[in-house]
């Protein structure tokens, strides 16, 4: 008899709310476990995207809303001697600069690898250009390669007494170009030195033992130790690199303005120069979106071809 | 687009002397017609909110405020005034022109009210009383203030600021001139002269805002050239063009290394640190030299002169201008335009003109009599800056292509073109051309 009455009194489970079964069903609940993610992905990276490419086909200005004109700004920045300007300055500043970075950054990284006094103290100062603010370094260096007050020409002139003139920095287009290229290795060293070192000591060092028993020399325990274990955070690297010399602003607008007469604009500085300083937002918002396919190709190419993902895992190529 | 650069701000250390000036200037000094004063009734609980551009030096923003809280102590009406960088002005100011919200009135500068023409509303009566009660409006002050070909006024203009030549008096009579002369030749044998003595002349050739404009106009117009006709046609690229360019090209080996890549501050820096004896500038230079004791004795020899005339029918210069505009989306019209008003009043405006030491010039002919141009007699040049008969874009109308070509250094980069010798005259000027028509079309 008992036994009945338990059973009879077993609570029955409450029915669960429309909110509650809405939150069992798998594919709602992924949907608004993502939204907050994509929301904040929409509001600040889309649209502004989206927009800046819209921007592109017309011919806004500020303070005054555009029309769509297709490809027209395109059309006239294929004819624009002064873009072309900044595409070759871009593409040649992001090499140089690169390629400079890289070999001086991994140097560094070699020579820090090594057992040193004070290593620790010495890699935080290997740190310092990377960590001032760029606008900053860019104001010092706009002070070394000042025409009249410059360091360098004061050493050189006043206590050195090698020159009779002042070095010409930034008044002709070559030295311009290459003081602009010195100053971005400078500041991009350490981000490139740093990265690697933390590469380097990834390696093990029983694979360096291994081969100085074998009797290797240390150009060759480089060349088949050091680089290919290097190999994938050098693709990372570099690839972050690239983008962030191609996209260089502050260095560039803070020193040169673009000039001496535009041979120092690249694409970006002349996109903000077209766009706000001169008012054309559709033709710099043109500028801008013309930046992209070489970014797309700057990222290829360093995933392709130097991460190839079999090798990295020691695999044969193909 | 003229931003004339933070060397304005070296003139913290006059700000001192300048408050202590300004507190004497009461506009007793500045004649007046009798002329009624329109009504403004403001709205019911109106507020206002008003942008301009950040100081250049200290008293222009404590008498600017000084004179707000006095209105707003005089009405009862609430004025917030935000200053921005000089720079992000106009970039605000579209904004609040495209969005209908936002500040009611804007301090813009020159060609800000023409570009929003339809946005802004019509400050006729104000400038008409104005214009009537202190001895009528100087030349920039009617064209920039009026819609092209009407006299419908829809901008204020508040003042302006020029840049004349700046040279040390003793290089100018070591190089043989008793003062600076106003022929083309004569300016090219004084400037090498001037070179031969180790004391060179230097304009900026860099993407300068304010100085290189200033230069590069300076030449076009004082050849008699000019950048687009009375209808906005492009019309650089002419022979008078290439003769200012090839006079360039001869000027240009007298001026000090480096001058293609100066920016706006470069001349200051030079002239203060006795490496350029001619140059061209506002009146901060000046300023700055003189109230720096290291740099007293610069000053003493300094003195100023008006650009070289040439061929043009008066001195070939514009003015940076400061150009009030009140949109049409404030819901308070009446009230801001006693503001207006009120701010432009001799009570008002005129210690407000002392303290900014000579920086901005008047609008108004009356405040020719301001204790500021007596205050010093080397500040003389700059007194009638707004009579000047050049505008930007000249001899167009005021546009927004105007202010684009200037922020583009279009004409800038055909001169340094030239001067480097990257481009021949002609080149040069077929270039400018190319690129003014895109902005003109």
């Amino acid at each position: 008899m008992t036994v009945a009455t338990v059973t009879d009194w077993s609570r029955s489970r409450p029915q669960p709310g429309w909110f509650m079964r809405a939150l069992d069903y798998k594919p709602l609940l992924i949907l608004v476990c993502l939204l907050p993610a994509a929301g904040l992905l929409t509001v600040f990276l889309t649209y502004p995207l989206g927009l800046g490419i819209w921007l592109a086909f017309t011919d806004t200005k500020i303070g005054r809303t555009g029309q769509w004109i297709g490809l027209e700004n395109f059309e006239y920045l294929l004819e624009d001697p002064l873009f072309w300007k900044a595409v070759f300055y871009s593409v040649f500043y992001t090499a140089v600069a690169t390629f400079g970075k890289f070999a001086l950054g991994l140097w560094l990284a070699l020579l820090l690898n090594n057992h040193l006094p004070f290593k620790s103290l010495l890699r935080a100062i290997i740190l310092l250009p990377w960590i001032v603010p760029t606008v900053l370094s860019a104001i010092a260096f706009w002070w070394i390669y000042d025409p009249q007050f410059s360091i360098l020409s004061y050493l050189a002139v006043d206590v050195l007494g090698i020159r009779t003139t002042n070095f010409d920095f930034l008044s002709t287009v070559w030295p311009a170009r290459w003081s602009l290229i010195a100053a971005n290795i400078w500041r991009g060293i350490p981000f490139v030195a740093i990265s690697l070192l933390a590469g380097l000591q990834t390696i093990s060092p029983s694979l360096y033992e291994a081969a100085l028993l074998d009797g290797s020399t240390a150009w060759q325990r480089f060349r088949y130790i050091t680089f290919p274990l290097l190999m994938p955070i050098l693709a990372i690297v570099m690839t972050f690199s690239i983008i962030f010399t191609f996209t260089d602003f502050q260095l560039v607008y803070a020193i040169t303005r673009g000039g001496p007469v535009n041979s120092t604009h690249l694409m970006a500085t002349l996109a903000f120069q077209r766009g706000i300083a001169g008012g054309e937002l559709g033709e710099g918002a043109a500028i801008a979106v013309s930046m992209i396919p070489f970014l797309v190709f700057a990222t290829l190419f360093s995933y392709f071809a130097l991460a190839r993902r079999k090798w990295q895992q020691g695999e044969a190529n193909d | 687009m003229v931003f004339i650069i933070r060397r304005r701000e070296a003139l913290i250390g006059a700000a001192a002397t300048a408050l202590a000036l300004s507190r004497g200037a009461n506009g007793q000094t500045i004649p007046k017609a009798d002329v009624a004063a329109p009504k403004f009734d403001p709205e019911k609980g109106a507020s206002l909110r008003v942008l301009r551009p950040a100081r250049f030096v200290e008293p222009d923003e404590v008498i600017f405020r000084a004179n707000t809280a006095k209105f707003t102590k005089d009405t009862g009406i609430d004025v917030r005034v935000d200053f921005v960088g000089w720079e992000d002005l106009r970039q605000q100011a579209a904004v609040s022109a495209n969005t209908g919200a936002g500040p009611d009135i804007v301090l813009g500068w020159a060609e800000d009210p023409h570009i929003y023409a339809d946005k802004v509303s019509e400050l006729s009566d104000v400038a008409e009383y104005l214009g009537k009660k202190y001895g009528g409006w100087m030349f920039l002050g009617e064209k920039y203030g009026k819609k092209a070909g009407t006299n419908n006024w829809i901008g204020l203009p508040m003042g302006g600021t020029t840049g004349p030549l700046v040279y040390r008096e003793s290089a100018v009579k070591e190089a043989g001139f008793d003062k600076v002369p106003t022929t083309h030749a004569d300016f090219l044998k004084l400037c090498q002269n001037l070179k031969k003595n180790n004391k060179p002349a230097g304009f900026a050739l860099g993407n300068a805002v304010g100085d290189g404009n200033g230069f590069a106009n300076w030449l076009i117009w004082s050849h008699g050239g000019f950048l687009v006709d009375e209808g906005g046609k492009v019309a650089i690229n002419s022979k008078e063009t290439i003769n200012a360019l090839k006079y360039l090209k001869e000027l240009y080996p007298t001026f000090v290394p480096g001058t293609l890549s100066w920016g706006d501050v470069s001349n200051n820096r030079a002239f203060a640190a006795n490496e350029l004896f001619l140059t061209a500038n506002g009146v901060s230079l000046y300023f700055a030299v003189k109230n720096d004791p290291a740099t007293k004795a610069i000053a003493d020899d300094t003195n100023h002169a008006p650009l070289v005339q040439g061929v043009a029918p008066s001195e070939p210069q514009s003015a940076t201008i400061l150009n009030a505009m009140l949109f049409k989306h404030s819901k308070n019209q009446n009230a801001a335009k006693a503001y207006l008003t009120y701010m432009m009043e001799a009570e008002q405006y005129d210690p407000w003109l002392v303290g900014c030491l000579g920086y901005w010039a008047h609008p108004l002919n009356a405040y020719g009599n301001s204790k500021v141009w007596a205050s010093d007699p080397k500040l003389a040049v700059y007194k009638n800056g707004m009579n000047n008969k050049f505008w930007t874009g000249y001899k167009g109308p005021i546009t927004q292509a105007a202010g684009t070509v200037a922020a583009e250094y279009i004409l800038v980069q055909m001169c340094a073109a030239v001067a480097s010798g990257q481009a021949t005259p002609e080149d040069a000027a077929k270039e400018a051309e190319r690129r003014t028509r895109r902005y003109y079309r």
